[in-house]
């Protein structure tokens, strides 16, 4: 009977062990950049392209910049007085609800799959300063 | 793949009806003005109006990229015809965001000088029609999904059914210009294969 007992508890630790690893992997999405590439090119370059502004900023360098500072694009005033730095938890909340995150801002797109915002965002990353 | 202007143009005359949903689209923008505006009262419509300007941006620049097409001289009458079509429904879009935008109380945002889009939309590397009607399907597609995501987003949700009648409208031109390249209509994932 104890032996029974005994591996009951053992099933549910390590059931409890696999729910939780699980539930945080969840919630830190690990992104891909090769997917956030096709992503971004579906879904972001209606407004955006990586080394032009067009309807929104250029986003070559974005990431760990300043919010507001794409040069020669003219941003909302919410945006340029904002002291946000682009990073993976600030892009996040950002591509989460825009105007939300930065009170005034004029983008109103969303991208609701957390696991796509994670992939663009990776994406991001790989768009640094210089082309390639 | 788009092999001949011939083929551009028999794939793309079966849509000139598209005129006729985009007014559609219009009378529905220009009814639901007018709760917009009773919307701004209560607070709320600057973030439509700041989205509604957003999406007069990429009207502006569809235009924009439609003239550079139809200026480049590499489209036969028929395809021709088709592109001046289409972007007399970016016209219709254009004109009731204006209206809509200035009924809310807001300041429409102005169209950039042509350069600017020619050096924006890289119009230098277009060598024939093809590239023409890549450069106008990936704009669509942009316009569908920018369309799609902002509906979260309006305060007056009459202007967020507008959102997706605007968008339904770029999805008709991104078929019919995806269908001329002989290209696959996007599957998507989950079966969505838009938004």
């Amino acid at each position: 009977m104890k032996s029974i007992a005994r591996a009951f508890a053992v099933g549910f630790l390590i059931g409890t062990i696999g729910f939780v690893v699980a539930s945080a992997s969840h919630a830190a999405v690990v992104g891909d950049a090769a997917r956030g590439a096709k992503i971004y090119e579906q879904k972001c370059t209606g407004c955006h392209s990586i080394d032009a502004n067009r309807v929104g900023p250029a986003h070559r360098g974005v990431y760990g910049r300043k919010a507001g500072l794409a040069p020669g694009f003219a941003y909302s005033p919410g945006l340029k007085g904002s002291k946000i730095i682009w990073a993976e938890p600030t892009l996040d909340r950002w591509l989460t609800n825009p105007q939300a995150t930065i009170a005034g801002a004029r983008m109103g797109f969303r991208l609701a799959d957390p696991a796509q915002r994670a992939d663009v965002i990776a994406y991001l990353k790989t768009q640094g300063k210089k082309k390639r | 793949m788009l092999q001949d202007s011939n083929t551009t143009r028999r794939s793309l005359l079966g849509m000139t009806g598209t005129g006729v949903l985009s007014l559609a689209a219009v009378g529905l923008l220009a009814n639901n003005s007018a709760m917009a505006a009773m919307g701004a009262k209560k607070g709320g419509a600057k973030g439509d109006v700041d989205i509604l300007n957003v999406a007069l941006g990429l009207e502006h620049e569809a235009i924009n990229a439609y003239q550079i097409g139809a200026e480049s001289g590499l489209l036969d009458k028929g395809t021709l015809g088709v592109a001046v079509g289409f972007q007399s429904d970016h016209k219709f879009h254009r004109d009731a965001l204006v209206a809509t935008i200035k009924k809310l109380g807001g300041k429409a945002v102005a169209e950039k000088s042509r350069d600017e889009y020619v050096s924006s939309l890289n119009a230098a590397s277009i060598k024939n029609a093809t590239d023409i009607v890549k450069l106008a399907q990936r704009l669509e597609l942009g316009a569908v999904n920018a369309y799609l995501g902002v509906i979260p987003s309006f305060v007056d949700k009459g202007l967020a059914q507008v959102a997706a009648k605007l968008g339904a409208d770029e999805v008709l031109h991104y078929t019919a210009l995806t269908s001329a390249l002989g290209e696959q209509l996007p599957v998507g994932v989950n079966g969505f294969p838009f938004g």
